[in-house]
């Protein structure tokens, strides 16, 4: 099937505007007879829940943490970009448009780029408004740093907090909204069903995480903003909680899963230590402002300290390669020279995983207060993980798997091919094409959840008979049911291997096979594997402990079994993908240099993928991308 | 390096609970703490006895979910530190560690070693915000903010809402986490037009919400994984006396 994005024609300047005068209201005095269900509260899903109360409809929202302030969102370092062009250095909404365009590789909708980039000055504003305290000169003016993939200043920060306070900020225009009555929060609840009445998204399925209990909840549209999925590598740099569950339960009702091979694998994180690490952590991108990249030029240098290896016995590599973007190539072509190196065997520090991150000629030139006020948490960070000063010698870096750009598949609206199921943020597929640009999901959350949901479920709900459906529906209890025969399997089985020990097995193979680098060999690899490790997990994990209380085990259970399958479609859309672009890197497709190949004769589309059942092919549905407003180019940083 | 565990166990709120004692034989000092609890978790796992709950998310010291008292300091007494950044190597072979849950009669405990903090969002939702609305706001750089305004409203909004403040607190008050939104927004010309109904409502949901008052102890600072200072109870109390005097 070819599906249609439904984006706006005509020029795109005033595309966003034109739809949304065109797209229909609902009447003030009608807002509060629809139910809303917002299933996350990160910038997306915190931003739309609040705004949407502000507007008057009836808003529940839902989160797996004891706080809506803690979603994954909060974790977000560097900052948010947006086209102020406040230090008159050449920014427009055009090239914010552009660099996205560019930076994602060429395989993102143009129309919702374009309103993304329309809108994040208004994020700004917002977030002044708010009281979030961004940085600001000594004139009172807010501040601005460079990010990758961008020749102008156009990114806001909040110290190396940026996320922190953004999420804050929305948290708090949510909790005024609690005292208001318009919304109703649901803390330590984990959604398990998406309920679909007749082809329509009805409501949903969750469990209460304190004493067990599956509830039903109905709603006239569902939200999700459920984040991305990179955990299926394991390690990674998100939160222990963050899973496929609340997208894939989606998916396994309907939702088309778009692009699920477009992962993003960051440039700067701490090396791994050993075998029983439980997460990566990542340090911003804004780093490389400052720090230099490189490795030794000789493989024998590579054991040396690094103090000890001359100027000319050093690699700068990525401004080797990349003259005239330098430290701050793309997030993609700086992880992926990165590993080139360590592949050649110049790698440092443990198992030859790393690179360094020098900041000692921008210390040199800045001095040490100035790199300590722009970067002192995250050097901080630096050393209670590894005990290294990186004041005093390079800090060691290596890519982790750290963001996803696929997502469940929405059309400009938001909204799925499940009439009345909406996605936003990085749950969604929309606007990061292969490869998105640092300082770019605070943007696309925000945007999403304060200044596109609200007109465009609008355009939905003025459709649709508030309350037509209830929890009183058989659907409901069918839904419940059925989650709670999984999680009676799941308890049953009483096997010889935990849940965690099965899902390091799962990510060592998305790693290994699924990675940075995929081959049709290494895919057909996966592809074998994953269905054998899933079979044993549902025929020897062990979970202890019983539904009927907190239960972590259980809950780490059932994502892990939504990872698995989930697994299978990520890889099989690697394979299907016969180019490399952005984070999806194919070793068949690659220039003589080892820079990425795409193909846009045969897949310039959005790939979204059917679930078709455990174990069935899934069914691809394609939507072209047309570009009129940027030229498809080959995509290059030297 | 080898330990012993003493960790509180309680199976819901109204058990009784009590500390039981466990071995991690097996401890790099490159682990984190969580990531020494996930090894014991293991072990218990395989052996099919229930494992031990503890609040967890990020891993990175920002979400604010960790809330671990070990050796008698909520989050372990490394400054500036959460439980999830703690490492191990801040302990050596043979020690005895004693983890328990945050203990205030406002954070009722809901398994072992996770506590309900729900309070914190009642004193939040009381006034922690200025009340604007979705759009329609002026330019960001509409208004200039002193650098130094901007940079102490920042050190407040630094709080993750863990609660350490509240747990080293003999009197279980909330008055740094408190005052860290009151401060934060009282300084900044956007907050200024609600600071005095801000003030009044936040500390009445906090005394309403089983927190006690402040006596200077100082506690909540010294456990504090983001260095709130105590300069900002102080604000707090201006503000407060500011907002009685009309």
């Amino acid at each position: 099937m070819i599906l249609d994005g439904k984006c706006p024609t005509g020029p795109i300047e005033t595309s966003w505007d034109r739809h949304r005068f065109e797209s229909k209201l609902v009447n003030p005095s009608n807002k509060r007879k629809f139910k809303i269900l917002c299933v996350g509260t990160g910038l997306a899903g915190g931003a739309a829940a609040a705004s949407l109360g502000e507007l008057g409809y009836n808003v529940h929202a839902f989160c797996y943490q004891d706080s809506a302030r803690r979603a994954h969102s909060i974790a977000a370092q560097g900052g948010i970009n947006a086209a102020k062009n406040y230090p008159n250095d050449g920014d427009s909404i055009y090239r914010l448009f552009y660099d996205t365009i560019k930076g994602g590789d060429f395989r993102a909708r143009e129309a919702d780029v374009w309103r993304l980039s329309q809108v994040s000055n208004n994020i700004i504003d917002q977030c002044v408004a708010q009281g979030v305290p961004f940085a600001r000169d000594y004139a009172g003016y807010l501040d601005n740093r460079s990010f990758g993939g961008a020749q102008v200043s156009r990114t806001f920060f909040a110290r190396g907090q940026t996320g922190q306070q953004l999420l804050l900020g929305a948290y708090s225009a949510l909790s005024r909204q609690v005292k208001a009555g318009t919304v109703t929060l649901h803390e330590r609840r984990e959604m398990l069903d998406l309920v679909v009445v007749d082809g329509v998204a009805r409501g949903i399925t969750c469990r209460n995480m304190v004493t067990g209990a599956i509830e039903s909840h109905w709603g006239d549209a569902v939200i999700l903003a459920t984040g991305g999925y990179v955990n299926v590598f394991y390690l990674s740099t998100n939160a222990m909680g963050c899973s496929v569950t609340a997208a894939w339960k989606a998916a396994r009702k309907g939702a088309y899963m778009a692009n699920p091979c477009y992962t993003q694998i960051h440039p700067t994180c701490i090396p791994q230590h050993g075998e029983h690490q439980s997460k990566l952590t990542l340090m911003s991108e804004s780093l490389r402002n400052d720090g230099r990249c490189w490795v030794p030029k000789k493989v024998e240098d590579c054991e040396r300290p690094p103090g000890q290896i001359a100027e000319e016995d050093r690699d700068y590599y990525l401004e080797r390669k990349y003259p005239s973007f330098g430290n701050l190539a793309p997030r993609d072509i700086a992880s992926r020279a990165a590993k080139e190196q360590c592949d050649d065997e110049r790698g440092v520090g443990p198992g030859k995983r790393g690179v360094y991150l020098d900041f000692a000629d921008s210390i040199k030139r800045l001095g040490e207060d100035t790199i300590r006020e722009r970067y002192g948490n995250l050097f901080e960070m630096y050393e209670k993980i590894t005990a290294e000063n990186g004041y005093k010698q390079p800090m060691r870096i290596y890519p982790a798997p750290h963001y996803a750009m696929g997502g469940l598949w929405v059309d400009y609206n938001c909204m799925s091919n499940v009439p009345g199921l909406f996605v936003l943020g990085e749950a969604n597929f929309s606007v990061h094409g292969a490869n998105r640009l640092g300082a770019s999901a605070l943007m696309q959350g925000l945007a999403d959840g304060y200044f596109v949901i609200p007109y465009t479920i609008a355009g939905y709900l003025a459709t649709v008979k508030p309350g037509a459906v209830k929890d009183d529906h058989a659907e409901f209890k069918k839904s419940a049911e059925e989650v709670k025969a999984n999680i009676d399997k799941l308890l049953s089985i009483n096997g010889t291997k935990t849940p965690s020990e099965y899902h390091r097995e799962l990510g060592k193979v998305m790693w290994e096979d699924v990675g940075m680098a995929r081959s049709k060999e290494s895919l057909e690899h996966a592809l074998k594997r994953i269905p054998e490790i899933r079979e044993e997990f549902w025929s020897n994990v062990k979970v202890v402990g019983s539904n009927d209380q907190f239960n972590q085990e259980l809950e780490n259970a059932g994502r892990l079994a939504d990872f698995f399958e989930f697994a299978e479609i990520l890889t099989k859309d690697a394979l299907n993908r016969e180019e490399s672009c952005g984070g999806h890197f194919r070793t068949e497709h690659q220039t003589e240099d080892g820079e990425a190949m795409r193909n846009d004769e045969d897949f310039c589309y959005v790939a979204a993928w059917e679930f078709k059942g455990t174990g069935v092919e899934p069914e691809l549905h394609k939507e072209p991308l047309k570009f009129e407003n940027v030229k498809l180019a080959v995509r290059s940083y030297k | 390096m080898k330990l012993k565990l003493h960790v509180w166990r309680q199976n819901g709120p109204n058990d009784k609970g009590r500390m039981e004692v466990y071995d991690a034989p097996d401890v790099s000092p490159d682990q984190s703490f969580l990531e020494m609890l996930d090894d014991v978790n293991l072990v218990l796992a395989r052996q099919g006895k229930d494992v031990i709950a503890f609040d967890h998310d990020c891993r990175e010291g920002i979400c604010g979910m960790c809330s671990q008292v070990i050796n008698g300091v909520p989050h372990g007494g490394q400054e500036r530190t959460t439980v999830c950044q703690l490492h191990m190597r801040e302990f050596k072979d043979g020690d005895e560690i004693f983890i328990e849950p945050w203990k205030a009669r406002a954070f009722p405990v809901i398994k072992d070693l996770v506590v309900d903090r729900g309070g914190l969002e009642k004193i939040m939702q009381a006034g922690g915000y200025t009340s604007c609305h979705t759009g329609g706001v002026a330019d960001g750089n509409a208004l200039p903010i002193g650098k130094d305004i901007a940079d102490y409203s920042m050190d407040a909004a630094e709080c993750i809402g863990c609660g350490a403040c509240v747990a080293a607190c003999p009197n279980s008050s909330a008055m740094l986490y408190t005052s860290a939104k009151v401060a934060q927004l009282a300084v900044l010309p956007q907050g200024k037009v609600e600071a005095h109904r801000r003030v009044m409502a936040m500390t009445e949901a906090a005394t309403e919400h089983g927190f006690g008052n402040c006596s200077n102890h100082y506690e909540c600072q010294a456990s504090c994984p983001k260095g709130i200072d105590v300069k900002f109870i102080a604000k707090l109390n201006r503000e407060y006396m500011k907002a009685l005097i009309p």
